[in-house]
Protein backbone atom coordinates (compact mmCIF):
# COMPACT_ATOMS: atom_id res chain seq x y z
CA UNK A 1 0.00 0.00 0.00
CA UNK A 2 2.69 2.41 1.09
CA UNK A 3 4.76 1.53 -1.94
CA UNK A 4 1.83 2.20 -4.22
CA UNK A 5 1.43 5.63 -2.70
CA UNK A 6 5.10 6.45 -3.23
CA UNK A 7 4.86 5.41 -6.88
CA UNK A 8 1.78 7.56 -7.35
CA UNK A 9 3.47 10.57 -5.74
CA UNK A 10 6.61 10.03 -7.86
CA UNK A 11 4.54 9.89 -11.02
CA UNK A 12 2.57 13.07 -10.31
CA UNK A 13 5.57 15.02 -9.05
CA UNK A 14 7.51 14.40 -12.26
CA UNK A 15 4.39 14.83 -14.37
CA UNK A 16 4.00 18.30 -12.86
CA UNK A 17 7.69 19.16 -13.39
CA UNK A 18 7.57 17.92 -16.99
CA UNK A 19 4.30 19.66 -17.76
CA UNK A 20 5.03 23.06 -16.30
CA UNK A 21 8.70 23.88 -16.93
CA UNK A 22 9.61 25.68 -20.07
CA UNK A 23 13.18 25.74 -21.33
CA UNK A 24 14.26 22.11 -21.00
CA UNK A 25 16.36 20.19 -18.51
CA UNK A 26 18.48 23.04 -17.16
CA UNK A 27 15.38 25.11 -16.39
CA UNK A 28 13.99 22.15 -14.44
CA UNK A 29 16.85 21.91 -11.98
CA UNK A 30 15.51 24.46 -9.45
CA UNK A 31 12.03 22.95 -9.64
CA UNK A 32 13.35 19.41 -9.18
CA UNK A 33 15.32 20.60 -6.16
CA UNK A 34 12.29 22.25 -4.61
CA UNK A 35 9.95 19.29 -5.12
CA UNK A 36 12.38 16.53 -4.25
CA UNK A 37 14.24 18.17 -1.36
CA UNK A 38 11.88 20.72 0.19
CA UNK A 39 8.41 19.35 -0.52
CA UNK A 40 8.91 15.58 -0.29
CA UNK A 41 12.23 15.24 1.59
CA UNK A 42 13.18 12.33 -0.67
CA UNK A 43 16.86 13.26 -0.78
CA UNK A 44 19.03 15.69 1.15
CA UNK A 45 20.36 18.91 -0.34
CA UNK A 46 23.87 17.42 -0.64
CA UNK A 47 22.58 14.30 -2.32
CA UNK A 48 20.58 16.23 -4.90
CA UNK A 49 23.76 18.00 -5.99
CA UNK A 50 25.40 14.62 -6.62
CA UNK A 51 22.33 13.37 -8.46
CA UNK A 52 22.19 16.44 -10.70
CA UNK A 53 25.93 16.19 -11.38
CA UNK A 54 25.53 12.56 -12.45
CA UNK A 55 22.44 13.48 -14.52
CA UNK A 56 24.46 16.08 -16.36
CA UNK A 57 27.46 13.90 -16.99
CA UNK A 58 25.60 10.86 -18.30
CA UNK A 59 24.46 11.00 -21.93
CA UNK A 60 20.85 11.79 -22.75
CA UNK A 61 18.30 14.35 -21.62
CA UNK A 62 19.14 15.81 -18.22
CA UNK A 63 15.46 15.77 -17.24
CA UNK A 64 15.19 12.04 -18.00
CA UNK A 65 18.43 11.24 -16.22
CA UNK A 66 17.39 13.08 -13.04
CA UNK A 67 13.90 11.58 -12.90
CA UNK A 68 15.27 8.07 -13.47
CA UNK A 69 17.95 8.50 -10.78
CA UNK A 70 15.56 9.91 -8.18
CA UNK A 71 12.86 7.36 -8.99
CA UNK A 72 15.42 4.54 -8.70
CA UNK A 73 16.63 5.79 -5.37
CA UNK A 74 13.06 6.02 -3.99
CA UNK A 75 11.46 2.85 -5.32
CA UNK A 76 13.95 0.79 -7.34
CA UNK A 77 13.46 -0.09 -10.99
CA UNK A 78 9.68 0.44 -10.89
CA UNK A 79 10.21 3.85 -9.33
CA UNK A 80 12.70 4.76 -12.07
CA UNK A 81 10.29 3.77 -14.83
CA UNK A 82 7.25 5.44 -13.24
CA UNK A 83 9.12 8.72 -12.62
CA UNK A 84 10.51 8.83 -16.16
CA UNK A 85 7.09 8.07 -17.59
CA UNK A 86 5.71 10.97 -15.55
CA UNK A 87 8.42 13.24 -16.92
CA UNK A 88 7.91 12.20 -20.57
CA UNK A 89 4.12 12.02 -20.76
CA UNK A 90 3.18 15.75 -20.63
CA UNK A 91 5.73 16.61 -23.35
CA UNK A 92 4.61 13.72 -25.47
CA UNK A 93 0.91 14.63 -25.27
CA UNK A 94 1.40 18.38 -25.72
CA UNK A 95 3.69 17.91 -28.72
CA UNK A 96 1.35 15.40 -30.38
CA UNK A 97 -1.47 17.91 -30.01
CA UNK A 98 0.66 20.75 -31.39
CA UNK A 99 2.06 18.60 -34.20
CA UNK A 100 -1.43 17.72 -35.45
CA UNK A 101 -2.61 21.33 -35.20
CA UNK A 102 0.63 22.70 -36.67
CA UNK A 103 0.36 20.45 -39.71
CA UNK A 104 -3.08 21.94 -40.39
CA UNK A 105 -1.88 25.54 -40.00
CA UNK A 106 1.55 25.12 -41.53
CA UNK A 107 0.46 26.44 -44.92
CA UNK A 108 -1.24 29.48 -43.42
CA UNK A 109 0.55 32.61 -44.55
CA UNK A 110 0.67 34.23 -41.09
CA UNK A 111 1.88 31.09 -39.35
CA UNK A 112 4.62 30.79 -41.97
CA UNK A 113 5.58 34.42 -41.49
CA UNK A 114 5.76 34.03 -37.71
CA UNK A 115 7.99 30.98 -38.15
CA UNK A 116 10.41 32.86 -40.39
CA UNK A 117 10.96 35.12 -37.35
CA UNK A 118 11.00 32.23 -34.87
CA UNK A 119 13.65 30.38 -36.89
CA UNK A 120 15.83 33.49 -36.89
CA UNK A 121 15.51 33.69 -33.09
CA UNK A 122 16.41 29.99 -32.84
CA UNK A 123 19.75 30.78 -34.53
CA UNK A 124 20.44 33.31 -31.75
CA UNK A 125 19.46 30.87 -28.99
CA UNK A 126 21.66 28.08 -30.30
CA UNK A 127 24.58 30.48 -30.77
CA UNK A 128 24.20 31.50 -27.10
CA UNK A 129 24.06 27.84 -26.03
CA UNK A 130 27.30 27.26 -27.97
CA UNK A 131 28.94 30.30 -26.37
CA UNK A 132 27.92 29.27 -22.83
CA UNK A 133 29.18 25.76 -23.45
CA UNK A 134 32.42 27.22 -24.84
CA UNK A 135 33.03 29.19 -21.65
CA UNK A 136 32.41 26.11 -19.50
CA UNK A 137 34.22 23.58 -21.68
CA UNK A 138 37.27 25.16 -23.28
CA UNK A 139 39.78 25.91 -20.55
CA UNK A 140 43.12 26.00 -22.38
CA UNK A 141 44.83 25.87 -25.76
CA UNK A 142 44.38 22.10 -26.02
CA UNK A 143 40.63 22.67 -25.72
CA UNK A 144 40.78 25.29 -28.47
CA UNK A 145 42.75 22.80 -30.59
CA UNK A 146 40.10 20.12 -30.10
CA UNK A 147 37.38 22.62 -31.04
CA UNK A 148 39.18 23.74 -34.21
CA UNK A 149 39.90 20.12 -35.16
CA UNK A 150 36.20 19.28 -34.64
CA UNK A 151 35.08 22.09 -36.93
CA UNK A 152 37.58 21.13 -39.64
CA UNK A 153 36.66 17.43 -39.53
CA UNK A 154 32.96 18.29 -39.49
CA UNK A 155 32.86 20.89 -42.24
CA UNK A 156 35.67 19.83 -44.57
CA UNK A 157 35.78 16.08 -44.15
CA UNK A 158 32.14 15.43 -43.22
CA UNK A 159 33.07 13.15 -40.30
CA UNK A 160 30.07 11.79 -38.36
CA UNK A 161 29.34 13.71 -35.11
CA UNK A 162 29.24 10.52 -33.03
CA UNK A 163 32.73 9.58 -34.25
CA UNK A 164 33.93 13.05 -33.27
CA UNK A 165 32.47 12.65 -29.75
CA UNK A 166 34.14 9.25 -29.35
CA UNK A 167 37.40 10.69 -30.73
CA UNK A 168 37.33 13.62 -28.31
CA UNK A 169 36.60 11.35 -25.36
CA UNK A 170 39.38 8.96 -26.38
CA UNK A 171 41.86 11.80 -26.79
CA UNK A 172 40.98 13.20 -23.35
CA UNK A 173 41.37 9.81 -21.68
CA UNK A 174 44.69 9.24 -23.45
CA UNK A 175 45.94 12.64 -22.35
CA UNK A 176 44.94 12.06 -18.74
CA UNK A 177 46.50 8.58 -18.70
CA UNK A 178 49.79 9.83 -20.17
CA UNK A 179 50.02 12.88 -17.90
CA UNK A 180 48.08 11.94 -14.79
CA UNK A 181 49.92 14.34 -12.51
CA UNK A 182 49.08 17.40 -14.57
CA UNK A 183 46.07 19.29 -13.25
CA UNK A 184 43.84 20.22 -16.11
CA UNK A 185 40.40 21.71 -16.62
CA UNK A 186 38.48 22.86 -13.58
CA UNK B 1 10.65 -0.86 -40.88
CA UNK B 2 11.07 2.89 -40.82
CA UNK B 3 9.80 2.93 -37.23
CA UNK B 4 12.67 0.61 -36.17
CA UNK B 5 15.13 2.83 -38.01
CA UNK B 6 13.70 5.90 -36.28
CA UNK B 7 13.88 4.16 -32.90
CA UNK B 8 17.49 3.15 -33.52
CA UNK B 9 18.48 6.65 -34.69
CA UNK B 10 17.06 8.25 -31.55
CA UNK B 11 18.57 5.52 -29.38
CA UNK B 12 22.00 6.43 -30.77
CA UNK B 13 21.25 10.11 -30.25
CA UNK B 14 20.20 9.48 -26.64
CA UNK B 15 23.35 7.45 -26.06
CA UNK B 16 25.83 9.92 -27.53
CA UNK B 17 24.47 13.31 -26.57
CA UNK B 18 26.26 14.64 -23.53
CA UNK B 19 24.98 17.97 -22.28
CA UNK B 20 21.22 17.61 -22.73
CA UNK B 21 18.81 18.79 -25.41
CA UNK B 22 20.99 21.41 -27.11
CA UNK B 23 23.74 18.87 -27.68
CA UNK B 24 21.16 16.71 -29.48
CA UNK B 25 20.29 19.35 -32.09
CA UNK B 26 23.35 18.70 -34.31
CA UNK B 27 22.95 14.93 -33.97
CA UNK B 28 19.25 14.94 -34.92
CA UNK B 29 19.99 17.30 -37.78
CA UNK B 30 22.77 15.06 -39.05
CA UNK B 31 20.62 11.91 -38.97
CA UNK B 32 17.19 13.20 -40.00
CA UNK B 33 17.88 16.02 -42.45
CA UNK B 34 20.61 14.09 -44.28
CA UNK B 35 18.15 11.21 -44.85
CA UNK B 36 15.75 13.70 -46.42
CA UNK B 37 13.06 12.92 -43.80
CA UNK B 38 12.76 16.62 -42.98
CA UNK B 39 13.96 19.78 -44.68
CA UNK B 40 16.43 22.00 -42.83
CA UNK B 41 13.63 24.57 -42.55
CA UNK B 42 11.14 22.04 -41.17
CA UNK B 43 13.70 20.95 -38.59
CA UNK B 44 14.39 24.56 -37.54
CA UNK B 45 10.63 25.02 -37.01
CA UNK B 46 10.59 21.94 -34.77
CA UNK B 47 13.49 23.27 -32.69
CA UNK B 48 11.53 26.51 -32.21
CA UNK B 49 8.38 24.68 -31.12
CA UNK B 50 10.35 22.31 -28.85
CA UNK B 51 11.74 25.34 -27.01
CA UNK B 52 8.36 27.02 -26.67
CA UNK B 53 6.54 24.05 -25.18
CA UNK B 54 7.05 22.72 -21.65
CA UNK B 55 9.10 19.63 -20.86
CA UNK B 56 12.53 18.29 -21.81
CA UNK B 57 13.63 19.70 -25.20
CA UNK B 58 15.00 16.29 -26.18
CA UNK B 59 11.61 14.62 -25.69
CA UNK B 60 9.79 17.44 -27.46
CA UNK B 61 12.08 17.18 -30.48
CA UNK B 62 11.91 13.38 -30.60
CA UNK B 63 8.10 13.33 -30.37
CA UNK B 64 7.75 16.01 -33.04
CA UNK B 65 10.32 14.59 -35.47
CA UNK B 66 8.75 11.14 -35.03
CA UNK B 67 5.30 12.53 -35.79
CA UNK B 68 6.52 14.41 -38.85
CA UNK B 69 8.24 11.37 -40.30
CA UNK B 70 5.73 8.53 -39.64
CA UNK B 71 2.92 9.88 -37.46
CA UNK B 72 1.91 8.83 -33.94
CA UNK B 73 3.84 5.54 -34.03
CA UNK B 74 6.90 7.49 -35.09
CA UNK B 75 6.45 9.69 -32.01
CA UNK B 76 6.32 6.65 -29.76
CA UNK B 77 9.36 5.07 -31.43
CA UNK B 78 11.51 8.19 -31.37
CA UNK B 79 10.58 9.13 -27.78
CA UNK B 80 11.23 5.64 -26.44
CA UNK B 81 14.47 5.57 -28.39
CA UNK B 82 15.79 8.82 -26.95
CA UNK B 83 14.78 7.99 -23.35
CA UNK B 84 15.85 4.34 -23.24
CA UNK B 85 19.66 4.78 -23.15
CA UNK B 86 19.29 7.06 -20.12
CA UNK B 87 17.08 4.59 -18.28
CA UNK B 88 19.26 1.58 -19.10
CA UNK B 89 22.52 3.34 -18.27
CA UNK B 90 21.22 4.55 -14.95
CA UNK B 91 19.78 1.18 -13.98
CA UNK B 92 23.04 -0.51 -14.98
CA UNK B 93 25.72 1.86 -13.82
CA UNK B 94 24.34 4.37 -11.32
CA UNK B 95 26.07 2.70 -8.35
CA UNK B 96 29.38 2.39 -10.15
CA UNK B 97 29.07 5.86 -11.55
CA UNK B 98 28.58 7.49 -8.16
CA UNK B 99 31.70 5.69 -6.92
CA UNK B 100 33.83 6.76 -9.86
CA UNK B 101 32.43 10.28 -10.07
CA UNK B 102 35.87 11.74 -9.32
CA UNK B 103 37.92 9.21 -11.28
CA UNK B 104 40.65 10.89 -13.37
CA UNK B 105 39.68 8.96 -16.51
CA UNK B 106 36.16 10.34 -16.28
CA UNK B 107 37.65 13.82 -16.06
CA UNK B 108 39.79 13.08 -19.10
CA UNK B 109 36.78 11.85 -21.03
CA UNK B 110 34.88 15.08 -20.45
CA UNK B 111 37.97 17.20 -20.94
CA UNK B 112 38.33 15.81 -24.46
CA UNK B 113 34.65 15.59 -25.34
CA UNK B 114 33.31 18.97 -24.21
CA UNK B 115 35.13 21.04 -26.87
CA UNK B 116 33.70 18.62 -29.47
CA UNK B 117 30.20 19.33 -28.13
CA UNK B 118 30.89 23.08 -28.49
CA UNK B 119 31.91 22.50 -32.11
CA UNK B 120 28.78 20.46 -32.81
CA UNK B 121 26.47 23.07 -31.27
CA UNK B 122 28.18 25.83 -33.28
CA UNK B 123 27.74 23.78 -36.44
CA UNK B 124 24.01 23.41 -35.64
CA UNK B 125 23.75 27.20 -35.31
CA UNK B 126 25.54 27.53 -38.66
CA UNK B 127 23.28 25.07 -40.48
CA UNK B 128 20.11 26.63 -39.09
CA UNK B 129 21.46 30.11 -39.97
CA UNK B 130 22.03 28.93 -43.53
CA UNK B 131 18.32 28.26 -43.98
CA UNK B 132 16.96 30.94 -41.65
CA UNK B 133 18.97 34.07 -42.37
CA UNK B 134 18.77 34.06 -46.16
CA UNK B 135 15.94 34.93 -48.52
CA UNK B 136 16.42 31.81 -50.63
CA UNK B 137 17.82 28.38 -49.82
CA UNK B 138 21.60 27.88 -50.01
CA UNK B 139 22.55 26.79 -53.50
CA UNK B 140 19.85 29.00 -55.04
CA UNK B 141 21.65 32.27 -54.40
CA UNK B 142 21.62 34.76 -57.20
CA UNK B 143 24.14 37.55 -57.54
CA UNK B 144 26.30 38.63 -54.64
CA UNK B 145 26.23 36.80 -51.30
CA UNK B 146 25.09 39.97 -49.49
CA UNK B 147 22.11 40.40 -51.81
CA UNK B 148 20.65 37.12 -50.53
CA UNK B 149 20.77 37.95 -46.84
CA UNK B 150 17.44 38.42 -45.09
CA UNK B 151 18.36 41.46 -42.99
CA UNK B 152 15.20 41.36 -40.86
CA UNK B 153 16.05 37.80 -39.82
CA UNK B 154 19.65 38.77 -39.10
CA UNK B 155 18.27 41.59 -36.95
CA UNK B 156 15.99 39.19 -35.06
CA UNK B 157 18.89 36.78 -34.44
CA UNK B 158 21.05 39.63 -33.07
CA UNK B 159 18.15 40.94 -30.98
CA UNK B 160 17.73 37.45 -29.51
CA UNK B 161 21.42 37.27 -28.57
CA UNK B 162 21.24 40.72 -26.95
CA UNK B 163 17.97 39.89 -25.19
CA UNK B 164 19.50 36.74 -23.70
CA UNK B 165 22.90 38.15 -22.78
CA UNK B 166 22.08 41.70 -21.67
CA UNK B 167 18.43 41.67 -20.62
CA UNK B 168 18.27 38.03 -19.46
CA UNK B 169 14.92 37.61 -21.18
CA UNK B 170 13.31 34.18 -21.28
CA UNK B 171 13.96 32.19 -24.50
CA UNK B 172 10.23 31.65 -25.06
CA UNK B 173 9.61 35.38 -24.92
CA UNK B 174 12.44 35.95 -27.40
CA UNK B 175 11.06 33.36 -29.82
CA UNK B 176 7.66 35.05 -29.50
CA UNK B 177 9.23 38.46 -30.18
CA UNK B 178 10.97 37.01 -33.24
CA UNK B 179 7.66 35.81 -34.65
CA UNK B 180 5.88 39.06 -33.76
CA UNK B 181 8.56 41.27 -35.37
CA UNK B 182 8.28 39.30 -38.58
CA UNK B 183 4.49 39.59 -38.62
CA UNK B 184 4.84 43.32 -37.86
CA UNK B 185 7.07 43.76 -40.93
CA UNK B 186 4.55 41.88 -43.06
CA UNK B 187 1.68 44.06 -41.81
CA UNK B 188 3.71 47.12 -42.72
CA UNK B 189 4.06 45.65 -46.18
CA UNK B 190 7.85 45.35 -46.00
Amino acid sequence: MKEKRILRTLFWTFFKIGGFTFGGGYAMIPLIEREVVDTHHWVSREEILDILAVAQSLPGAIAINSSTLIGYKMAGKTGALISTLGMILPSFLIILLIATVFSAFQENEWVRTAFVGIRAAVVGLIAIAGYNMFKAAVKDMIGVGILVATLILLFLLDVHPILLLIGGAGFGILLYSLFPEKRRGS
Amino acid sequence: MMILELFWIFFKIGLFSFGGGYAMIPLIQNEIVSRGWLTAEGFANIVGIAEMTPGPIAINMATFVGYKTIGVFGSVGATLGVALPSILLILLVSKVFFTYQKHPLKKGLFYGMRPVIVGLILSAAYFIAETSLFIVKPGEWSGHFLANIDWVSVGIALLTVLGMRKLKLHPILLLGIGGAVRIGFKLLGL
